[in-house]
């Protein structure tokens, strides 16, 4: 199983934790709430995790994470089950709309569990 | 005026009479042909049992052609043929006949042969009386042979001489992945085995083999092989080869100068050519030749490339070398090797089985210097760039050069146009995906494919799921894809597998491809909650029923509006509550009425002959029969069907996918009909039907639509798009013109006896209830962004923020 290493700076970054990681279907997201924060979470084919915000830019709805997971030129994706719109789960950036882009948070697993970061 | 007389009306001489006339010959053209029909496209003659393919070539105007006329003789002397039918040029283009080997029983009923379209239709007459069915020779054509027994439904067995299949385009190893390929199909292979004999009374019964027994089969079909025929040319004293073929000189020229001989009947240079590039080449020479000019033919290459149920197999150039490189992947089903010079520098030829690629574009480097080091010409062929003067449709001589100013010319934005205009991929059609390229590196978005993943259409992968008994999406995408897919083939795959085997949408790895609204059973609005709508089928609810609704509304606070389907809809659900919502109502006897699915919505009906003064059948009892029998049925697009009871049409069935409207003497079948941004009345398929035949023929007509659509193609513009339209399709559903309605039958029978209510299920099961939370790690949680106003006493949605970009 791949997982996501983070540059930790030092004692800086605060973990939450969020589910344990067989809970993530792969190739499908779940959502978690971190001090009011809506964070999509996502588990790839490949066991690569990726976290981004919840919330489509675009319809203001918070569904990021129900959309379907994919690629696109190799990059993982995921689309808004809303309009459409396709983000990297890498960048955040919207594929179809540059301009537009999501928060991204950093995400890792420990003994089994699922955590993200969002400060 | 020089008078041309062709006898024989295959390819060749419809190559030659067609080029005549475009090079504008000044005398006349007369073709003499034995077969009952004018002549037709023989390379893809299959399809005219697998999809019933109109084969015919278009009329040449100008030119007169004789059918269902055989010559038996040629009197050079007189320059006549039958005793009476005079001539200044005749040439012969009279093909070649199967060979049947001299074994006992080879004359029983049963026994065929795989040229014309009389021996399919005799095949086909043929099958419907057999389980099973034997291909004698395993080359090229015995493949193609076997494939179409199989797609007649027989179980079928090819017996071939050699030690591997298709000898003469593929060496052991390609020969032991192809055997792999097409013994997953579930044909049965028997290599290095001969024939003893035909068994049977009248009827064939089997084909003893010397070490193998009987194999016992209704059907026997013959193709060991090909023999030029030169009978004409022997008896008029013209000059033939040893083993057959009419001699010909560089200009197609026989013994006789005023008779020439073209296409798979002629021997140039000791050589017999039995594919159609080589047959139009010397068309076109011998046309040049007629009208004064100097063409030659030169000899031919005997490159194949061809494609049986998504395995490719493709040979080039030399089949031996000093050096080869291979790569196999037996997993795959992936073979392919390249010859090349002792210092590794030219390239001298290729086989692949499985995947063509190398074909297609390293063709044209045969003989030439590598553009790339062997094993990286092996793993991405498509990464090499073609010279200009590369050739890439050999059948009809076309350099890339000339596709690239022909797009240019004529701003051609897809194949058909280069078709149209440079004639290239009309012919064999192996080069297609050359032109797609080309098209691509011209800057032309060609976009045949459903998105980046896959290069299919929805029916190919329909039809590859199918034939190769595929389950996942995994193995689709591995075998047929690239990278991980997206949220156009996802949901594709998924209905696909749905509809071919009919399992819970959210069981495994399905779950994953499911759009929003299929992954939570429920219709995604605006805010982010989900509407619900239980099945009211045919628009028919107790009192009781009505009140839980009602009643279930009120308690979860939800929105509720009568659909135009005669149901009832429930907005405003957070996802958490969707499984306590559905509870209650399967407990008080809903199931779901897969408003989030591509699949049959409704069948909406009028009151009938039960309470209407003027209604003449029951359309309520019709509409319920038949929405129980549709319902949960997945589709390249949402289903509605309407049933009224006369002819005054209150159920507006002729807006509907299918629409019924009764007569005094059944029903009327309509089909293609649509509302919505593209309005379209439904067309008349069938007319005064009693019900077992209206629900068949309704049972056809989807599951045909089903597997032939494309992505989101409702059933209006997929007729539209059918090619002989209405009438084709009623040849197809009705009188069974492909053989295939029993398949489609059994399609259908096997998606009613497997139904089962998704909500119920998935109730029942508390790993598919887990997905139903806002927050995985606050379960109990609502999501605190969604809040609701009052609009006429009902919820509306507040308006959401949007982010400022
Ligand atoms: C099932 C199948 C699949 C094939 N697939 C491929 C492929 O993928 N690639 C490829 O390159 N090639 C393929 N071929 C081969 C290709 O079809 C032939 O090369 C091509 O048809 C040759 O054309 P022709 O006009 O020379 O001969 P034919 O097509 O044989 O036509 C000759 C015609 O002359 C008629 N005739 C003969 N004698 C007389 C007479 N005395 N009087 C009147 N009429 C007469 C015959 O009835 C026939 O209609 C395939 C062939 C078959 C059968
Ligand atoms: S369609 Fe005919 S039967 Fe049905 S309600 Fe209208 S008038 Fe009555």
């Amino acid at each position: 199983m791949t997982q996501t290493t983070v540059l930790e700076t030092a004692g800086e970054r605060v973990w939450e934790p969020v589910c344990p990681l067989p809970d993530l279907l792969p190739e499908r997201g779940a959502c978690a709430l971190i001090g009011g924060e809506q964070v999509a979470v996502f588990r790839a084919h490949d066991g690569s995790l990726y976290a981004i915000g919840n919330q489509d830019p675009f319809s203001g709805a918070y569904i990021l994470s129900r959309g379907i997971v994919g690629t696109r030129n190799g990059e993982p994706t995921v689309a808004s089950p809303m309009h459409k719109q396709v983000f990297s789960l890498i960048s955040g950036v919207c594929l179809d709309d540059p301009g537009t882009v999501i928060p991204t948070f950093p995400i890792r697993v420990t003994m089994g569990m699922v955590e993200v970061s969002v400060k | 005026m020089t008078r041309v007389l062709i006898v024989g009306n295959g390819p060749s001489a419809h190559r030659l009479a067609e080029t005549l006339t475009s090079k504008g010959f000044a005398g006349s053209v007369t073709i003499l042909g034995e077969e009952p029909r004018g002549a037709y496209d023989r390379v893809a003659l299959t399809t005219h049992l697998t999809e019933g393919r109109d084969l015919a070539y278009p009329d040449i105007p100008g030119v007169t052609v004789f059918v269902d006329t055989k010559v038996v003789s040629i009197e050079p002397a007189a320059k006549t043929v039958n005793g009476s039918i005079p001539y200044d040029v005749l040439v012969l283009a009279t093909g070649s006949a199967p060979f049947v080997p001299p074994v006992p029983g080879r004359d029983l009923d049963g026994c065929h042969v795989y040229r014309t379209i009389d021996d399919l239709d005799a095949i086909r007459t043929s099958a419907k009386t057999a389980t099973a069915g034997v291909v004698v020779g395993g080359g090229l054509l015995g493949l193609e042979a076997a494939d179409a027994l199989r797609g007649l439904g027989l179980e079928t067995h090819i017996v071939e001489m050699s030690p591997w299949l298709m000898p003469r385009q593929v060496d052991e190893g390609g020969g032991a992945v192809l055997k792999k390929h097409v013994e997953s199909l579930g044909l049965t292979v028997h290599t290095s085995s001969g024939v003893l004999g035909i068994e049977g009374g009248e009827r064939v019964t089997g084909l003893r083999t010397p070490d193998k027994g009987l194999i016992e089969a209704q059907v026997v079909v013959f193709s060991a092989g090909i023999r030029p025929r030169d009978e004409l040319a022997r008896g008029a004293g013209l000059q033939v080869g040893e083993r057959g073929g009419i001699v010909v000189d560089d200009g197609m020229r026989t013994s006789d100068p005023s008779i020439l001989a073209i296409g798979e009947c002629a021997l140039h240079d000791g050589q017999i050519y039995g594919l159609v590039a080589p047959c139009m080449t010397m068309a076109e020479v011998a046309a040049d030749r007629i009208m004064g000019g100097q063409a030659a033919f030169t000899g031919a290459d005997l490159s194949t490339k061809l494609k049986l149920l998504g395995v490719e197999v493709a040979q080039f150039g030399a089949m031996a070398g000093a050096l080869d490189v291979t790569y196999l992947d037996p997993v795959a089903g992936v073979y392919k090797k390249l010859f090349v010079s002792d210092d590794a520098s030219t390239l001298l030829g290729g086989i692949c089985v499985g995947d063509a690629a190398p074909y297609t574009t390293l063709r044209s480097f045969v003989g030439a210097e590598l553009p790339a080091a062997p094993s990286d010409l092996l793993f991405s062929p498509t990464a090499v760039e073609l010279p200009g003067d590369a050739p890439v449709c050999s059948c009809n001589n076309v350099t890339k050069n000339d596709v690239t100013a022909a797009i240019k010319e004529h701003d051609l934005t897809d194949v058909p146009g280069i078709k149209a205009c440079t004639r290239a991929g009309t012919t064999c059609g192996s080069c297609v995906p050359l032109l797609k390229k080309i098209l691509t590196e011209s800057g032309v978005d060609t976009g045949s494919g459903l998105c980046e993943h896959f290069a299919h259409s929805r029916a190919e992968l329909f039809t590859i799921v199918q034939v190769r008994g595929i389950t996942t999406f995994t193995q689709l995408i591995d075998e047929h894809g690239t990278g991980r897919g997206c949220d156009i083939c996802k949901p594709v795959v998924a209905s696909i597998l749905a509809s071919l085997h009919n399992g819970h949408v959210l069981e495994g790895e399905q779950a994953a491809l499911q759009d929003t609204n299929d992954h939570f059973l429920a219709n995604l609005q605006k805010n982010g909650t989900y509407s619900i709508v239980p099945r009211i089928p045919g628009g028919e609810i107790t009192p009781e029923k009505l009140i839980v609704i009602g009643e279930v509304a009120r308690d979860f606070g939800l929105y509720t509006k009568i659909t135009g389907g005669q149901r009832i809809d429930l907005f405003g659900a957070r996802v958490e509550e969707l499984p306590r919502i559905w509870r209650r109502l399967v407990d008080a006897g809903f199931e779901s009425g897969h408003a989030y699915g591509k699949a049959l919505r409704t069948v909406k009906s009028c009151v009938g002959s039960t309470w209407c003064r003027y209604g003449v059948q029951d359309s309520v009892t019709l509409a319920i029969d038949l929405e129980l029998r549709y319902r949960g049925l997945r589709s390249p697009h949402k289903l509605k069907s309407a049933v009224s009871g006369c002819a005054r049409e209150c159920a507006e069935a002729r807006s509907k996918d299918f629409g019924i409207i009764a007569t005094e003497k059944g029903w009327n079948l309509y089909v293609g009909g649509n509302g919505g941004f593209t309005p379209r009345h439904a067309d008349l398929l069938v007319q005064d039907v009693d019900t077992a035949t209206l629900m068949r023929t309704i049972d056809r007509f989807l599951m045909f639509y089903i597997r032939t659509a494309d992505r989101l193609q409702r059933t209006s513009a997929w007729l539209e798009n059918l090619e002989g339209g209405l009438d084709r399709l009623r040849q197809i559903v009705v009188d069974d013109a492909l053989g295939i309605c029993a398949d489609l039958d059994a399609q259908m029978a096997a998606h009613v006896a497997t139904y089962a209510d998704e909500w119920r299920a998935t109730l029942d099961d508390p790993v598919k209830l887990r997905r139903f939370v806002s927050f995985v790690n606050a379960p109990g949680t609502p999501d605190p962004t969604i809040s609701f106003t009052t609009e006429r006493d009902q919820i509306k949605p507040e308006i959401l923020q949007v982010m400022s970009r």
